[in-house]
């Protein structure tokens, strides 16, 4: 899909054509920036769900009792 | 609807798919320039935003915007414009709703703003509303625009954008 549609509004000319090389490079590079965003992202959950499970744990009480105190 | 909405060009992406959709050669005879946009790309998440190019590029671009996601509103400022849109693992056959307008896009001496109203389809909890304040601060005259989906995504099939004219008489 490494493709462009180009459509030239001056002619109606539609035409698709492969991405240039520089497209291409930078296409890699937001690929990698959102993956290593992702992944931070999943880091961050999977730390949080650990803190709070250990915060329950401390607190002596379960998910859902927590969220009636919250209530 | 006035009928100095005149429609410049329509694009609709095929089976195979497609990394960017462009509009070169712009007429600079109108006013202003709306573009309506319908989405779906092909990364694993239920929204990705759509990057937007002007003159090829995203340099001289900044935004505001608000943003409801289903589960609480936000505010950001960033860096180029985006908006958000459908992607793969939104409600299947659900594509985004998007409006790009922009004001005396002809102008070769005042910067242009680029408002959006972007909407991400699913039917589930996380859905995405975002209002947009985009600045291209440039006085240079707009003559292409380029949507790329976010972190190396394509367009799946049967996504379509269309470029309007608006003149003021």
């Amino acid at each position: 899909m490494t493709t462009a549609i180009e459509v030239n509004c001056a002619t109606g000319e539609v035409t698709e054509r492969p991405l240039t090389t520089e497209e291409l490079a930078q296409r890699e590079a937001d690929a990698a920036v959102f993956a290593a965003t992702k992944h931070e992202e999943e880091v961050a959950a999977a730390e949080a769900a650990i803190a709070k499970a250990a915060l329950l744990t401390k607190l002596g009480i379960t998910a859902d009792e927590a969220k009636l105190l919250l209530a | 609807m006035p009928n100095t909405f005149t429609k410049i060009a329509s694009v609709t992406v095929g089976s195979g798919g497609s990394s960017s959709l462009d509009f070169t050669s712009i007429p600079q005879t109108y006013t202003d320039l709306c573009l309506k946009i319908s989405t779906r790309d092909n990364a694993a998440s239920v929204q990705n935003n759509i990057i937007f190019k002007i003159n090829g590029v995203t340099t001289s671009q900044s935004l505001r915007y608000l943003l409801g996601n289903g589960s609480g509103p936000s505010s950001v400022s960033d860096t180029p414009i985006y908006f958000a849109s459908n992607a793969n693992n939104s409600t299947s056959n659900t594509f985004s709703n998007i409006e790009v307008y922009i004001p005396n896009y002809a102008s070769t001496s005042v910067n242009k703003s680029v408002s959006v109203d972007s909407v991400s389809e699913n039917n589930a909890t996380a859905a995405y509303a975002q209002l947009t304040a985009g600045l291209y601060a440039s006085n240079t005259a707009i003559t292409s625009i380029s949507i790329t989906g976010n972190g190396g995504s394509s367009f799946l099939q049967y996504s379509t954008a269309t470029l309007y004219g608006i003149k003021n008489s």
